[in-house]
């Protein structure tokens, strides 16, 4: 450990942008990027399961309030979309003097509820068509098995449309990564806010960026690995038999 | 016969060349849009403002054909660089950092920065206790970003925002407690000197320390282009010693921002 830390303090000695000092912002960044897409990826998708449901319904009323959210968020910039929710609310008369404005005057809150309502209206869609798809087959063996809505949405359309769904949604976890990039102009210090303070500081684009597309890159390549290990866990019964 | 023909057309040509050459230069001056009172549109898309005016009376002296390139700040070193213009003339404040990227005219002014608070609010700021947890805004990358980094990274929470109107909106919503501002920008934004302004100036308004603030505003250059920038110096101290910068200054501004030279 001494051995590792000599040897890191050694390799930015003579360096002028990656002192201590800024590693800690980018550190700092990384830590509220984190927590930004995984919390709103989190929610989202507890949001779009039951969005995803009621998207296929064949009730208007249900059918219709859905697909115009998601039309909408899926239809606009993911950054006016975050605008919007942090510089148009305080626009609204006395906004200032409810509870909301305990969630919203700090940025954090703002930005998690722009990016969990667009990575939602994105994840509703994905799922819809993941449980439009399911095959004739299935659902006809179930009824035949006397199964009731709920009871064949349980146990054989969602977890057949989750699997198919999947490789689809890992795609969405990593355009929610990128897309998060966007928080640091509501001042929140993600990633890409600590790589613009340090350009700004040393006027250094070039560095500050490319490292920061590191983390990126090793961030990227986390979800990827994770998707892959769920795809062969639970997608194993569709692979040939001799592969 | 045919061989002094050429050479005579040869001759007229090179004479030509050299005689344009001669003449007024052109320079493409880079500046931040708007800055108020430095740089504005008029409501006809004209630009004007005292940094206009200024360059355009120093190009004048200095016998150089200027056109004016609109960059936005946090990209305006790097586009001096790759050449996109020729000089910075935006109120760029003299820093080591940016000295050792370009080079530096002598500066042709200095503005104060104010910490500006709500006028409900009561906030003493030499009394750095107190002001533990509070949040403060400052623009990206500015001189007033790197003192708050500097003297009160530990105790202020400070947000950086692209644009001096993003900190105002907030301070208004009540999401910031401070901004500490620029002071020129801070009397348009804030209008904090009127009486009937929701702002008030705290505190006395910062200039020190040099290490920071810098010598003052100055005009950038690339670092080759040393000839280009001693034209500008010579025509700064021109417009200094006849009495022009305070005409031009007392034009747009009711306080004194000027830099007798060689202070």
């Amino acid at each position: 450990m001494e051995q590792l830390n000599a040897w890191f303090t050694e390799l930015l000695a003579d360096n002028a942008i990656f002192t201590a000092n800024t590693l800690g912002y980018y550190l700092d960044g990384l830590g509220n990027t984190v927590r930004l897409v995984f919390l709103s990826l989190v929610i989202g998708l507890l949001l779009a399961v039951p969005l995803a449901i009621a998207r296929g319904s064949r009730r208007k009323w249900i059918k219709w309030p859905v697909f115009f959210y998601t039309y909408v968020f899926r239809g606009t910039p993911l950054l006016i979309q975050l605008y919007m929710i942090y510089y148009g609310v305080v626009f609204i008369e006395g906004i200032q003097d409810t509870i909301l404005w305990v969630v919203l005057k700090d940025a954090f809150f703002p930005a998690l509820i722009a990016f969990t309502l667009n990575t939602a209206a994105y994840t509703t869609e994905i799922f819809h068509g993941a449980i439009k798809a399911t095959s004739r087959g299935e659902i006809e063996a179930a009824r035949a098995y006397g199964m009731s809505r709920g009871l064949m949405m349980r146990r054989i359309i969602l977890p057949s449309a989750f699997r198919r769904a999947l490789p689809a949604y890992g795609n969405e976890v990593i355009f929610m990564l990128h897309a998060s990039a966007i928080a640091s102009v509501v001042t929140i210090m993600d990633l890409t806010g600590a790589a613009r303070f340090v350009y700004a500081r040393f006027y250094a684009p070039f560095d500050a960026f490319l490292f920061v597309a590191a983390i990126y890159l090793c961030l990227t390549f986390a979800i990827l690995y994770l998707f892959r290990y769920l795809e062969k866990k639970l997608l194993a019964h569709l692979k040939p038999i001799n592969g | 016969m045919k061989k002094l023909l050429t050479l005579t057309l040869l001759g007229m040509f090179l004479a030509t060349g050299t005689a344009e050459a001669r003449g007024t230069d052109e320079v493409r001056l880079a500046i931040d849009v708007p800055y108020e009172p430095f740089v504005y549109r008029t409501p006809e898309g004209e630009l004007a403002g005292f940094e206009i005016d200024l360059g355009n009376e120093l190009c004048a002296r200095a016998d150089l054909e200027c056109t004016w390139v609109e960059q936005s700040w946090d990209g305006i070193i790097p586009g001096l660089l790759s050449r996109k213009y020729d000089a910075i003339l935006s109120s760029m404040a003299i820093t080591p950092e940016r000295e050792n990227q370009v080079l530096f005219s002598i500066p042709y002014y200095n503005t104060p920065s104010v910490w500006i608070t709500r006028r409900d609010r009561d906030i003493d700021i030499s009394d750095k206790a107190s002001l533990e947890g509070l949040s403060v805004g400052v623009q990206r990358g500015t001189i007033r970003d790197s003192y708050v980094t500097q003297m009160y990274g530990d105790t202020l929470d400070i947000r950086r925002y692209s644009s001096s109107q993003d900190v105002a909106n907030d301070l208004v919503a009540g999401r910031l407690d401070l901004s500490f501002e620029d002071y020129p920008l801070a009397v348009d934004t804030f209008h904090f000197n009127e009486a009937d302004s929701e702002f008030k100036q705290i505190g006395d308004s910062i200039k020190k320390p040099v290490s920071i603030f810098g010598k003052g505003a100055a005009m950038a250059f690339r670092k080759r282009d040393e000839a280009l920038a001693e034209k500008f110096n010579a025509a700064l101290r021109d417009v200094y010693a006849d009495g022009t910068f305070d005409e031009l200054m007392h034009q747009y501004f009711d306080y004194d921002l000027s830099l007798p030279v060689g202070e």
